[in-house]
């Protein structure tokens, strides 16, 4: 099975406290530490386990800068056969729509059958993978948390619906799906490995390589873009509790045996 | 011409979701002169579309047996057919929403605008909007060109849900135009649900829940957890991380995708805040927040919030607790 996984190169929300720039257009990034976007890291897994067991190869792509070709190799590191970064000045600023006709362009110089991409990334729009399977004309499936191969035509697949209840469906290939955080353990990678592939070629391609029109992506053709980020005002907020570490400790205790917080 | 504004109402065994009502407020929200119409799509759904006509003006109905259960690939296909282009469509950002909208906007050649928090008026074909980004850390004003048409999605919560007025609204059978070409959407084909499996606790019934999130770093962490639970005489809890790294078993997960729960109080250790984690949250339980980083999103709703690493708080809070005992 041919597999194509879209991957993105997001700060690591985990590791980072996030905070807006005095001019409000920027988070402030100076300090931040970058990694592969979560959801992402588990689709990579879930297509090296496939290939693995059924055969074929993977591959990683990414629109991005040329940072991004970092985590490219960390993913190759993890096992894909190949990267491939999507670059191009006239893609920044992109929405949904113009990352996924950059995505699209690249795929159709290919032929996969199965493109994953993860649920969301740092922006939290959970948007590329559903606009990218409708251009294609493929069948889409969001929140997978299973698959499993049945043949060379069809696959089944787990989806998750509220309440950690699970909906299986069956679904024809060539399709795209986005996967849902939990749907495996992603191996670790080690420094070592990282270095294994670290002189492997990463094709880079711009939007003439592509064949995009520079005027159907980017800046230029986004319908949706941001204006500033903000901090909202909070609302009533919680107290904060203030002292020494034993002080907040005692008062903490207070509030709990006031509020039935102790049985 | 005004701007059509259509609402997709998610409906399950009958009952109709809390965002129809929601969805009523964010529609006046993003254009108090649009028109409004609600749409039905399922089987057996009158008792549904009859319920909404208090609250919408026009209810558009796609009833058929082959809807019973709302696959997204088939809705898509319905719904590009009977939406006139050019229209806004709102539906929430959750399992479904999440899985219909990006797709249904390329199909109707119209503007993708995901999990909106807020709007802030149009402007020549321009409606401003709020989202968040990176887990609810920051929040961003975006512009987001409709006027060609959009899919938008919109949280849940996120808009206080309009009193159910009297609309006195129709119901209007569309079923024949969006069947017109057949059932769509083949290529995926529903199964089966399976349903969660039930752990050791219900955490649903718990009264004090001591709930961990990543902030716990490390698996053999989560001693200190289960020692302050059983200090306090509560339950332990968790954020989806926790489930995701198997420390601990999915029933135990609050939030959209794991249980609603309902405590007394709600210690969130280490956890962000984040609205899929709230979403589990009901009851306003009095809630407690540790966490390092002053600025998380958790502070914005919780009671009390102490900013202590968790790892050296929680063990002084139990040995203090267990003392007094
Ligand atoms: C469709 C969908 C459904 C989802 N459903 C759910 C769901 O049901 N439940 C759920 O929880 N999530 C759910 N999520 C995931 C959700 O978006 C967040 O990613 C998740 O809730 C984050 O968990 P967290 O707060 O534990 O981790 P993080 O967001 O990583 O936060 C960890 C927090 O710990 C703090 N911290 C770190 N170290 C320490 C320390 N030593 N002491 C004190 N504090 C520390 C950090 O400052 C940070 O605020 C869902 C996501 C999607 C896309």
């Amino acid at each position: 099975m041919e597999i194509l996984v879209c991957v993105k190169r997001v700060p690591d929300t985990a590791e980072n406290e996030i905070s807006v720039n005095s001019s409000g257009s920027d988070i402030e990034r100076g300090d931040l530490v970058y990694s592969v976007n979560e959801w992402d890291n588990y689709a990579v897994e879930e297509a090296i386990q496939i290939r693995d067991k059924v055969g074929g190869s993977v591959t990683v792509v990414s629109v991005g800068d040329a940072d991004s070709e970092e985590v490219l190799r960390r993913e190759m590191a993890m096992g894909a056969d190949k990267g491939i970064l999507l670059s191009d000045s006239v893609f920044e600023g992109s929405d949904g729509n113009g990352i996924a006709t950059v995505l699209k362009a690249e795929i159709e110089k290919g032929k996969y059958d199965l493109i994953l991409t993860g649920t969301q990334a740092d922006d939290g729009a959970g948007q590329v993978g559903g606009i990218l399977a409708a251009m294609l004309d493929m069948p889409y499936a969001s929140l997978v948390n299973r698959i499993e191969v049945i043949d060379d035509k069809k696959i089944k697949i787990g989806r998750e619906i509220a309440g950690g209840n699970q909906e299986i469906s069956e679904m024809d290939l060539p399709c795209v799906l986005s996967i849902q955080t939990g749907i495996n353990e992603p191996r670790y990678v080690g420094i070592r490995g990282i270095r294994k592939v670290a002189s492997v070629d990463i094709p880079v391609r711009g939007a003439s390589d592509l064949g995009i029109n520079p005027g159907s992506v980017g800046k230029a053709a986004a319908k949706v873009s941001r204006v500033d980020y903000f901090v909202p005002a909070l609302g009533k907020g919680a107290e904060l509790l203030e002292g020494s570490i034993e002080e907040k400790v005692e008062k903490l205790i207070e509030l709990l045996k006031s509020k039935g917080g102790i049985k | 011409m005004a701007l059509q504004i259509f609402a997709y109402i998610l409906h399950k065994d009958g009952a109709v979701d809390d965002t129809a009502l929601e969805m009523v407020a964010a529609a006046g929200k993003l254009d108090p002169a649009a028109s409004l119409t609600a749409i039905v799509v399922g089987s057996k759904t009158d008792a549904v579309c009859n319920s909404l006509t208090s609250s919408y003006k026009e209810v558009w109905k796609i009833d058929n047996d082959a809807l019973s259960y709302p696959n997204s690939e088939v809705i898509r296909g319905l719904l590009a057919l009977v939406i006139p282009k050019g229209s806004v469509l709102l539906i929430a950002h959750e399992h479904f929403g999440m899985d219909l909208a990006p797709g249904l906007s390329v199909k109707l050649d119209g503007t993708y605008l995901p999990d909106a928090v807020a709007f802030d008026g149009i402007e020549g074909g321009k409606l401003k909007a709020v989202r968040q980004e990176f887990g609810g850390q920051v929040s961003a004003h975006v512009v987001c060109d409709i006027s060609g048409g959009a899919v938008i999605t919109i949280r849940a919560g996120a808009f206080r849900a309009a009193e159910a007025a009297n609309a006195g609204g129709a119901v209007v059978d569309k079923t024949a135009d969006a069947l017109a070409g057949g059932l769509p959407g083949g290529a995926r084909r529903f199964v089966e649900i399976v349903t969660a499996e039930v752990g050791d606790v219900d955490i649903t019934k718990s009264e004090i829940l001591v709930s961990v999130g990543r902030g716990i770093c490390e698996q053999e962490n989560i001693e200190i957890i289960r020692e302050l639970a059983k200090a306090v005489g509560g339950d332990v809890s968790c954020s989806r991380p926790i489930v995701d790294a198997k420390w601990l078993e999915k029933s135990r997960q609050v939030g959209t995708s794991g249980q609603t729960v309902k405590p007394k109080v709600y210690m969130a250790l280490g956890i962000s805040g984040s609205f899929q984690h709230l979403g589990g949250i009901k009851g306003s339980p009095f809630m407690i927040a540790v966490n390092k980083n002053p600025k998380a999103p958790i502070f914005q709703v919780a009671d009390i919030g102490v900013v202590e690493d968790l790892l050296e708080f929680v063990p002084m809070l139990t040995e203090k607790i267990n003392e007094l005992k």
